[in-house]
């Protein structure tokens, strides 16, 4: 699957930077491992927030984890279909199971976040250990 | 880590691997959800070979058993299995466990794996005067528990032992692929089912598994981890040796009275736990729905009318019944059905509900 436009954090989560709004969420890596999604929290649009900053909660059968922000920035949307169908995190990563969208403060900060191909090298690591 | 004899099965399935109690066991295959709803609709099949078995034979046997255990095993007769306590002087728990009878003078205990060494040197340590030999046995034994409402069927294809006429803890002794095995028609699941003891080489252990996967295909049945076993197990309000029970809580605490048989003759924990019969519990055991949104976990405290009240001893979202639910120990005068409390699921204060239990039972 190509994902040229996608930025990923150590995290797991990516940015999209197609498209006018970016969109955030978290990897089909995170999603396996997280297992079936039951909850997600999102942030109330509006709300600011500073990169590395946990905003958003997903909580699986197996547990709980923190979504971290990938960039500072200020909520825009949040995808309001996770209410009633969490499973699109696990369904559909990059595409319906999006979060929320981030308009973005620095676009700076995206010099820091990995692309696809870094990425991919990057899960070979954590798989190798 | 420690590995069962069917270890390998589990890596060529694919399973996801993880250190449960010092074992490399796998916690899913193809996910929690899909292998609850498999057991619950077809059946799974599960790879429990990391369970304890000790084994007592003698003639003061029964006396042994008897004092160490809550429930009345005089009761049983060769071939029948009954679910007890393995208590501590204060009549709180070392362990649960399944007592088997295999023939007179000789039972089989099967105890869980985080405590197999605790629970021999228990035994020991009070039965070691009696006229018994009790040896822990858990390595020689494989066990593959089959689950679910083709479990008869699919287990069926490997025995000529009729499996259909064992009822409800019972077992016998047959054959399974021409290995002696114990078979026995019990679980944790809430499900009708099978557990098989054996004793074999590892080949032989991951060909049966492998086998009974494979056949299962055709009745949809799957493979399952330990993760689908745990959510299956707390929607049945079956208790968890370290989640819901301990060494800290009594029998009737637990909301155990009925594997408790006070009458019988000695055994430990019996003068501490008459009292608190007749002096009534303070604290019990209780199941619970979320009223709000979130997952009331393990050690998450629980609050009533804004005081301290309690723990959250288990809580998960119910793959099959679709909602979040779990077990805590609540004040006993605020544990009647439809009382609201609340659980501080990390920073907030979320509403429950005590429900009646089990949350889950099999349609017969």
């Amino acid at each position: 699957m190509s994902l040229e436009g996608f930025r990923f954090t150590k995290d797991h989560e990516w940015i999209n930077t197609d498209r006018t709004t970016f969109r955030v969420g978290i990897t089909e890596y995170a999603q396996h491992e997280l297992g079936d999604v039951v909850y997600v929290e999102l942030p109330p649009p509006g709300k600011v927030v500073s990169k590395s900053a946990p905003i958003a909660n997903i909580e699986s059968v197996k547990a709980v984890s923190d979504v971290y922000s990938p960039l500072s920035g200020t909520v825009g949307e949040i995808n309001g279909k996770l209410a009633e169908h969490p499973e699109l995190v696990n369904q559909d990563p990059y595409g319906e199971g999006w979060l929320f969208t981030l308009q973005i403060g620095d676009p700076t900060e995206l010099d820091g976040l990995m692309d696809q191909k870094k990425y991919e090298e990057y899960l070979k690591g954590i798989s190798g250990e | 880590m420690k590995k069962t004899k069917i270890n390998e099965a589990h890596h060529v399935l694919k399973g996801k691997m993880v250190d449960f109690a010092g074992w490399e066991m796998p916690v899913q295959y193809s996910g929690v959800n899909t292998e609850h709803m498999a057991v619950r609709t077809t059946g799974g099949i599960f790879d429990v070979s990391h369970m304890g078995e000790i084994l007592f034979r003698g003639r003061e046997a029964l006396r042994a058993v008897q004092y160490l255990t809550s429930n009345d095993a005089s009761k049983l007769v060769p071939g029948k299995i009954q679910y007890s306590g393995l208590l501590t002087e204060k009549g709180c728990f070392v362990d649960d466990l399944l007592v088997y009878m295999l023939a007179e003078n000789e039972y089989l205990l099967v105890v869980n794996a985080a405590n197999r060494d605790k629970d021999f040197a228990w035994m020991i340590k009070n039965c070691g005067k009696l006229h018994v030999q009790i040896d822990n046995v858990s390595d020689e034994y494989s066990q593959i528990a089959v689950q679910g409402p083709v479990a008869l069927g699919l287990v069926q294809e490997f025995t000529d032992t009729d499996l259909s006429v064992i009822p409800y803890y019972h077992f016998v002794v047959g054959k399974v692929r021409g290995v002696e095995a114990i078979i026995s028609r019990t679980g944790y699941t809430g499900e009708d089912g099978f557990e098989i003891y054996f004793k074999s080489d590892e080949k032989f252990a991951v060909r049966l598994f492998l086998e009974l996967t494979e056949k299962g295909e055709k009745y949809d049945a799957l493979p399952a981890g330990l993760g689908a076993r745990d959510t299956l197990r707390l929607e049945a309000k079956m208790v968890l040796y370290g989640n819901d029970i301990d060494e800290e809580h009594t029998v009737l605490e637990a909301d155990l009275e009925w594997i408790l048989k006070l009458g019988k003759e000695p055994f430990l924990g019996q003068q501490p736990l008459l009292r608190q019969r007749a002096e009534g519990v303070t604290r019990k055991l209780t199941g619970f729905e979320m009223v709000d949104r979130g997952i009331a976990r393990h050690g998450y405290p629980v609050y009533m009318d804004g005081v301290p009240s309690g723990m959250v001893t288990s809580g998960t979202f119910t793959p099959y019944l679709r909602k979040a639910v779990g077990l805590a120990y609540l004040p006993a005068a605020k544990s009647a059905i439809g009382t609201v409390f609340h659980v501080e699921i990390r920073d907030r204060m979320a509403a429950a509900r005590v429900v009646e239990t089990p949350f889950y039972k099999r349609r017969k």
